[in-house]
């Protein structure tokens, strides 16, 4: 696989899943100190194959079936750091990571801190996250806003394969633990990645779209669905502004403030329960920051404020084209 | 497998047998328990234990000594000094001195230990200095030494949560084939812990170089530990597919004896090993702590006939290893300790208060940097004029 990746051509069509897969190998070639840890990741790949093949190429010691316990995989993830390894934790599902809270927000987050810079943790922690696969309970999840508030962390969310490429050698790269969600429902998107070119920052977001009217936000899953409404929006003749945030902690919000200081209105995306979620902070920021250019309050879209409800109901509960386009509407009618 | 050693199989074998149902309750009757490693009695007797010779000369018995009466020192000054309001708080070592010189000794350069936050005796032990460990009880920083320089991570205070670090460490030891051990502390309460149990599985399952060192003082804060255990807690070890050993813990040479060879065989690669050292907090938990409303003063007064200063003082005493003039001279050395600590500690400087921002991250944030230029205004808009 190796071989035949290396003879690839340097753009490729590539899924996020595939692409992560390359990211993985590729930071694996590079840094002899990056280690795979997680459930089933070994001989299954993963439970959506992310990390296929890695373990037959990589062997056991650099891609570790773990025992079925995630506080012992963020927990020895630390260890591993501080002895100069660079964990790349795979938590299977969104839901399955609270067992592995503790070590993450009173361990993971504080240790630079606590030694003053002495024990840097550049662990990764994947998290396959949000819903729209039809999945039982603690499937579904997106729990971004527990790790956006934990200093200490980054969190960053991608979109794509291009992103997912990059996003995931660059996360490994980085020197501080960063939570990287997956849009998991988003896997088997499929775009042109080419694997020569310079990649974008890992913290800073994009505008993905150009408009005129209204200002759309949104990361990992939920981009997808604010293009969708923006194409809808345009036979409509509303001209939607898109940004992918990309990176939930640190927000890069500058290409928004300008964005907005345009448009005058801004509508937030995003799966996870509205109340105290990301759209609150943003929604706060871009109120601060460009009140004076404001035609309408910063609406907020996303999940409703209910544990995530059966798989029957998620269409109902999860945003989508026609959500965003209700809130545009109503940021128009102000 | 690979953990199970022949010289603690009879440990194993035993897993079920259940020795002492209520250890701790009550007087304690450590001669009689028959799983106990003891080198020195309370009486200050050398007794030898045919799994556990030990090679020490009488220079390190004299140093053995001293560590444990400076330590003591240090500790008494810190309690003082929290009591004068020059730290927040202080976690007292006072009565596990033995068990705590006796581990950190054990270890060797490379060697790692990851520590609570009461191991101010390994600390000592590991070449840390007592000022490092005051100014965090004083609220200056959370620990300014170098773990990794120091062989000795910071103070860990969420309880358990070491031992996996301690784990992954060693997984990183086995990865490098470095020839080090490393060596984990957890209290009676801390072995309830979901993560220190993950440890042990982890530990067992990759045959890591981890030794868990538990000192069973017999209270988690107010909690006796049969709250917490319904076996002795060395046998838990079984169950996770390693040996366990219980210790004297007031018995500073057996400590040293048991737990240099749980690390040998760690480097060795003979996977984890499990150490109770059977010892008693004479103190309160914290300064904050009141123990009178759970413990009976009885109770501490048996376990004042097993001080672990004063059987290694009768042991070199009455084997001509030590005279008067050796204890006068670690006594004045401990009285120079406890004054530079005492000093050092009241003129320790406050840290900046944009310190909080700097360390947060290794690549610091735009916002953090705003938010810190933001304070940074804020507080000199205070200086030179009104507000």
């Amino acid at each position: 696989m190796a071989a035949e990746m290396l003879d690839a051509p340097a753009t490729q069509t590539l899924t996020i899943g595939k692409a992560l897969n390359l990211g993985l190998r590729r930071a694996m070639e590079d840094d002899p100190k990056v280690v795979l840890m997680g459930e089933d990741i070994g001989k299954l790949g993963g439970v959506f194959r992310i990390t296929d093949g890695l373990q037959k190429d990589f062997g056991e010691d650099r891609v570790v079936d773990t025992p079925l316990a995630e506080a012992g995989i963020l927990g020895t993830a630390v260890g591993l750091a501080m002895r100069g390894y660079r964990p790349v934790c795979e938590i299977q599902f969104d839901g399955f990571v609270f067992p592995a809270y503790n070590q993450i927000v009173t361990q993971v987050a504080k240790i630079h801190g606590r030694s003053r810079g002495a024990l840097p943790m550049p662990i990764v922690i994947r998290i396959p996250f949000g819903g729209g696969i039809g999945a039982v309970e603690h499937h579904s999840e997106s729990p971004e806003a527990y790790f956006a508030h934990t200093p200490g962390l980054k969190v960053v969310a991608v979109s794509n394969p291009v992103d997912a490429y990059w996003g995931i050698q660059q996360a490994i790269a980085s020197p501080d633990p960063i939570v990287f969600l997956e849009p998991k429902r988003r896997y088997w998107e499929k775009a042109e990645v080419d694997t020569s070119a310079t990649p974008e920052p890992l913290f800073g977001s994009r505008v993905v779209r150009a408009g005129d009217d209204v200002t759309v936000l949104a990361y990992g899953p939920m981009v997808k669905t604010a293009l969708q409404a923006a194409e809808a929006a345009a036979g409509e003749g509303r001209s939607l502004e898109v940004v992918d945030l990309r990176t939930v902690s640190p927000l890069d919000l500058e290409p928004v403030y300008d964005s907005v200081r345009r448009t005058g209105r801004c509508v937030v995306v995003h799966e996870a329960p509205v109340t105290l979620g990301l759209g609150a902070e943003i929604a706060a920021r871009v109120t601060e920051t460009c009140f004076h250019s404001l035609e309408a309050p910063v609406l907020r879209v996303g999940g409703y404020d209910v544990p995530y409800p059966p798989s029957k109901l998620e269409e109902e509960y999860l945003p989508d084209l026609d959500r965003v386009l209700d809130a545009v509407d109503r940021a128009m009618g102000f | 497998m690979t953990a199970l050693r022949h010289e603690t199989d009879a440990d194993i074998g035993d897993a079920t047998e259940v020795v002492d149902p209520v250890p701790g309750a009550g007087a304690p009757h450590l001669p009689q328990q028959p799983d106990l490693v003891q080198l020195l009695t309370p009486e200050g007797e050398r007794v030898e234990h045919p799994e556990y010779p030990l090679d020490i000369s009488d220079d390190e018995l004299r140093g053995l000594y001293r560590d444990l009466a400076l330590v003591r020192r240090w500790d008494v000054e810190a309690t003082a000094l929290q009591r004068q309001g020059e730290l927040g708080i202080w976690a007292s070592l006072l009565g596990q001195e033995a068990a705590q010189v006796g581990a950190g000794r054990a270890l060797q350069d490379g060697d790692m230990a990851f520590p609570t936050y009461r191991e101010h005796g390994v600390a000592w032990a590991r070449g840390v200095d007592p000022l490092h460990v005051m100014s965090l009880f004083r609220g200056v920083d959370n620990g300014g030494w170098n773990p990794v320089e120091r062989g000795f991570n910071l103070y860990t205070i969420v309880i358990g949560a070491q031992c996996l670090h301690a784990t992954g460490y060693a997984m990183g030891v086995q990865r490098d084939g470095a020839e080090n051990a490393v060596l984990a502390f957890l209290g009676d309460g801390a072995t309830s812990q979901g993560e220190v149990n993950e440890a042990m599985i982890f530990a067992a399952s990759f045959s890591a170089p981890v030794v868990f060192f538990c000192q069973n003082n017999q209270y988690a804060i107010s909690v006796p530990l049969e709250r917490q255990s319904k076996v002795p807690l060395y046998q838990r070890a079984a169950g996770f597919g390693f040996p366990g050993v219980r210790v004297d813990g007031n018995d500073v040479l057996a400590v040293l004896a048991v737990t240099r060879n749980a690390l040998r065989a760690a480097r060795e690669g003979q996977g984890p090993t499990f150490i109770e050292a059977f010892t008693y907090r004479m103190g309160a938990h914290t300064t904050s702590d009141d123990p009178t409303r759970y413990r009976l003063a009885d109770e501490v007064e048996q376990w004042k006939l097993r001080d672990p200063i004063a059987r290694l003082k009768a042991y070199l005493s009455r084997s001509g290893l030590a005279d008067a003039a050796f204890f006068d001279g670690v006594e004045a050395e401990a009285d120079q300790l406890a004054a530079r600590i005492r000093s050092g500690t009241v003129d320790m400087p406050d840290p900046r208060p944009t310190d909080m921002f700097d360390a947060v991250y290794a690549e610091q944030t735009p916002h953090l940097a705003a938010q810190r230029a933001a304070f940074e205004a804020y507080q000199a808009s205070f200086e030179g004029g009104e507000h």
